[in-house]
């Protein structure tokens, strides 16, 4: 049985350390095509007719006017008259012609015909939404009632975060490309090797004549793993026209339909000693994810406070599809649980560090990651020199805060399989039906490969992005590093061990004496006999290594990579904000971000990702609203001059610290894309009421609603 | 403060008059008449000589210049100079020099993603200053004295500018996406302001928009690629 399991600390000369990511240059250059650079010889343009109403049922479609007017090639119908229309920018028809111009020109002349219905698009309260309100099943534990009788002190509070998009810069979309009944689809996804199916299915053509292709991708953040009905529309367009096209969203209609946050907003009640012990919960919550109910929101979030009663209510809106937003979730249930921990610190004039500690076994496997967390960022951020308690005292309408939030996720890793090929010439090639987000899994294959073979990161050559390379998952819920990983070690130590039986006769040992260190295959212990990795690949003959690995969560009897990758992490993150009570303007000054992802495979990306995070927390905390506008249904800030998103000069200063080494490393690989986006919203709201003396109840924290709170009563 | 595209102000654009040449002196039509005269109105407009003095109201001028030569709505033929090289394009008065890049020319280093000047990702420099191609008609663009650079002609291919090189070293990239956008504002911004502090670049590189959240990255990358164009290593 082969031996997977990483290599000792002393022994990596890759995994750990910080590594440029392999794509970097090619995407500084601007030479790398993405989706929206594709250009097939002959290509013609798609654009949608999107409908204008929140709720309707579509009368008539007339599209002839747009069947004759210059460059169009071909005309689909995506929703026939009779269906219904559920929310406003619901595509109807989808026209292709030459220029990108004649096609929007296009769109334009058809005439569709609408019966207007009600709709509802604000997550207005439960007892205002009528039938759109469907609540789920109370849940409880332990005995709410009497420890909220026995609480020596009760906070109440109402905090909220509304619908937010997921703006990626690469909008939805695709090109796609016939050949017979054979189709190629280049298309922006996280979901290479998931997505043809669903082609496949559109347009009634056997899955295996799909072919996907993502050498790169524009952002995704959890929006980009359907096809998406735009997709079988592109490839309908093709086919009728005959040649290929490419059809991208435009701005607007990718904020108004590709992507959207749920709203949460709820009422909560926290119970506690005046010793600042934590006893008892109560939420009564709402929100909004478009048409669907999702589930119960696992509020409170992190503390597992031993008494809880929950209501939540999902309410109906015609806003558009709720997709995955990074950390699905979290944040939301993130806010409503520190806020109200902090608003109870402050009424039980406790500090809060000491708050979070004194309760920190409610945190449960990860106590002691967040202990030592809280203590690395208090440090980061001299707590002890520049903590107040609520109301920033000092004079002058600059008032300075700090504030908290602990935050988890679980990682593990996606079905994948790795195909590791080794040459006669020594060339090494791995394989995978993977995508690289921005996260840097290309690099992360690469350096994995690389140090298993004992061969230098650029004689590994990563091929992914591909729908033919072989299967793995598609990336969401921070699974993505795991299954590569495992997968990778997997095939390329499985390809090693074929290599060194190949060696080991001329070196007169048997194989397993032998290691690859160094770009050589020697004995272990005496790297003297040994020889060039070259020379062992030429012992191939003319016969390539073909070697297979593979990360199974889904059979029991699958290679369990338990040795290899675990889930469940922890962070803390504290921001410092200076808020202007005359004009209501938040400035974050500082965050601070404390992270455990066990293993880290490469330092200088796994600290871009929580970079990164933090500064798509700041973007939800201070700027990100989808604001729609109940009298005609639609979004009102459809377009990135208002749908706003933090600039260079916005995020303060940021200081990432990675929790690894010993204690850490052991766990293996966790993966590390949603767990830095979730607290920094929290964190910001809670320093803001620390400076400012009063709760602004909902994100973001935009000028108007701090001057409201301050209105309302702050210390300040 | 965004960046705006500033139109180019020389009275000889290179504007071949639409299907044929006019033969006579043609003045330039800034973005701000040609919206107001088209895009207002729907009706096309057919100017017989291209100064801003003979540029009407489209309705009465369409008649008027009924039968002469004119400019729009279909192809015009302008000649653009892009990374040093003339380019000779048949592209419809509307579209964008964003457009005509990324659709007729192929440089797709210029990405389009807000289309309406706010986000930066389309950032290339024209006579040396950063602009929104996305805000600039490509017939804007047209002038002998207008100088494209995109991304494409910083460095030949397989090697890197400075720029670049730094924007790698410092991981000031993600997805990637605004990355070329970016590296042209910092281009633009660095040879005018060689020796940046920490605190200007914060300010200077305000037009562009990540997603991803790599500012943290591109104020380290800025700082280092001031270093390197000083140091000759460009």
């Amino acid at each position: 049985m082969a031996d997977y399991r990483w290599p000792e600390a002393g022994k990596r000369s890759l995994i750990g350390k910080r590594i440029s990511r392999l794509d970097g240059p090619v995407k500084s250059s601007g030479r790398v095509k993405y989706t929206y650079d594709v250009d097939r010889p002959n290509m013609l343009y798609g654009k949608m007719v999107l409908s204008p109403y929140a709720q309707a049922t579509i009368k008539s479609i007339d599209t002839s006017a747009a069947e004759k007017m210059p460059g169009v090639k071909a005309v689909q119908v995506m929703r026939e008259p009779g269906a219904g229309i559920l929310w406003a920018g619901q595509e109807v028809v989808a026209v292709a012609a030459e220029t990108e111009e004649q096609a929007r020109d296009a769109a334009r002349s058809v005439v569709v015909n609408y019966e207007k219905l009600p709709h509802l698009v604000r997550d207005v309260e439960p007892a205002k939404a009528g039938d759109r309100a469907k609540p789920a099943a109370e849940q409880t534990e332990g005995d709410p009632d009497k420890a909220f009788q026995e609480a020596e002190v009760t906070v109440e509070g109402q905090y909220g975060s509304p619908v937010i998009t997921h703006c990626c810069l690469e909008a939805h979309g695709q090109a796609t490309e016939w050949e017979g009944d054979n189709l190629t689809v280049w298309a922006s996804t996280q979901n290479v090797s998931g997505i043809g199916g669903e082609f496949a299915s559109g347009l009634k053509i056997p899955a295996g004549n799909v072919r996907t292709l993502t050498p790169v991708m524009g952002g995704g953040f959890g929006s980009k793993f359907g096809a998406d009905t735009w997709g079988v529309a592109c490839a309908q367009l093709a086919k009728k026209a005959g040649r290929p096209v490419k059809m991208m969203l435009e701005r607007d209609h990718e904020l108004m339909v590709a992507g959207a946050r749920p709203s949460i907003h709820a009422k909560v009640r926290v119970g506690a000693q005046k010793d600042g012990t934590i006893t008892a919960w109560s939420s009564e919550s709402w929100g909004t994810g478009g048409m669907g109910t999702g589930g119960s929101p696992r509020l409170p979030y992190v503390f597992r406070i031993p008494n809880q009663r929950k209501r939540h209510t999902a309410v109906l809106t015609n806003i558009g599809p709720a997709r995955a937003w990074r950390a699905p979730n979290h944040p939301q249930l993130c806010l409503i649980t520190m806020a109200a921990l902090e608003d109870l610190a402050a009424k039980l004039g406790i500090d809060p560090v000491e708050m979070f500690l004194k309760n920190i076994g409610m945190t449960g496997e990860l106590s002691k990651v967040y202990a030592a967390e809280l203590q690395k960022a208090a440090e980061l951020i001299e707590w002890q020199k520049k903590w107040h308690p609520r109301g920033d005292k000092a004079p002058g309408v600059i008032k300075r805060g700090l504030g908290i939030s602990l935050h988890t996720w679980g990682g593990g890793g996606h079905p994948s399989n790795c195909a590791c090929a080794i040459h006669p010439d020594g060339s090494v090639e791995v394989s995978l039906g993977s995508q690289d987000l921005g996260t840097g899994t290309r690099t992360v294959i690469a350096i994995i490969a690389a140090e298993t073979l004992g061969l230098p990161l650029e004689a590994v050559k990563v091929n992914i992005g591909d729908s033919h390379y072989p299967q793995s998952g598609g990336s969401g819920g921070s699974t993505t590093v795991g299954g590569v990983s495992a997968s990778t070690r997997r095939a390329t130590t499985n390809a090693l061990n074929e290599l060194l039986a190949k060696a080991a006769p001329s070196l007169g040992v048997e194989n397993d004496q032998l290691e690859a260190v160094g770009g050589r295959i020697q004995v272990k212990g005496n790297p003297s006999k040994g020889m060039s990795w070259k020379q062992a690949c030429a012992k191939l003959g003319t016969t390539l290594i073909n070697a297979t690995g593979q990360t199974s969560i889904t059979t029991p009897t699958g290679p369990s990579a338990r040795d290899l990758i675990s889930s469940g992490v922890g962070g803390v993150q504290i921001a410092e904000v200076a808020v202007d009570i005359e004009t209501g303007v938040v400035k974050l000054e500082k965050l601070v971000a404390v992270q455990d992802c066990g293993l880290i495979i490469d330092l200088k990306t796994a600290e871009s990702q929580v970079y990164g995070g933090c500064i798509m927390g700041v973007c939800y905390a201070l700027y990100e609203e989808k604001i729609m506008d109940e009298q005609t249904g639609r979004c009102l800030n459809p377009d990135m001059e208002f749908y706003k998103l933090a600039g260079i000069a916005d995020i303060g200063e940021l200081v990432v610290h990675m929790m690894t080494g010993p204690g850490y490393d052991e766990r293996g690989v966790i993966g590390l894309g949603e767990p830095p986006v979730i607290s920094s919203g929290a964190a910001i709201s809670n320093a803001v009421a620390n400076a400012i003396g009063v709760r602004v109840p909902t994100l973001p924290l935009t000028p108007d609603k701090v001057l409201a709170a301050l209105e309302k009563g702050g210390a300040a | 403060m965004p960046k705006r595209p500033k139109s180019p102000e020389s009275d000889h654009p290179k504007v071949k008059g639409g299907p044929e040449e006019s033969g006579r002196k043609q003045g330039g039509l800034g973005r701000r008449d040609f919206v107001k005269l088209v895009g207002g109105t729907g009706v096309a407009v057919t100017a017989g000589v291209l100064t801003k003095e003979v540029l009407l109201p489209a309705e009465s001028n369409a008649q008027a210049a009924a039968g002469r030569r004119g400019i729009g709505p279909g192809p015009v033929n302008i000649t653009l100079r892009v990374n040093g090289e003339d380019k000779d394009v048949a592209v419809e008065p509307r579209v964008t020099l964003l457009d005509v890049l990324r659709d007729r020319l192929h440089l797709t280093g210029a990405k389009k993603v807000c289309d309406r000047g706010t986000c930066g990702a389309c950032t290339v420099i024209v006579s040396g200053k950063a602009i929104y191609s996305c805000t600039m008609l490509a017939i804007d663009a047209a002038d002998s004295s207008a100088d494209i650079l995109t991304i494409e002609g910083l460095a030949p291919e397989g090697q890197l500018h400075a720029v670049s090189a730094a924007f790698v070293d410092n991981d000031a990239q993600q997805c990637g996406f605004c990355t070329p956008g970016f590296v042209m504002a910092c281009k633009a911004y660095l040879d005018t302001q060689p020796n940046p502090t920490y605190e200007q670049v914060k300010a200077a590189l305000g037009g562009n928009l990540c997603r991803c959240g790599t500012y943290m990255g591109v104020r380290k990358a800025v700082l280092d690629a001031a270093m390197r164009m000083k140091g000759g290593r460009s």
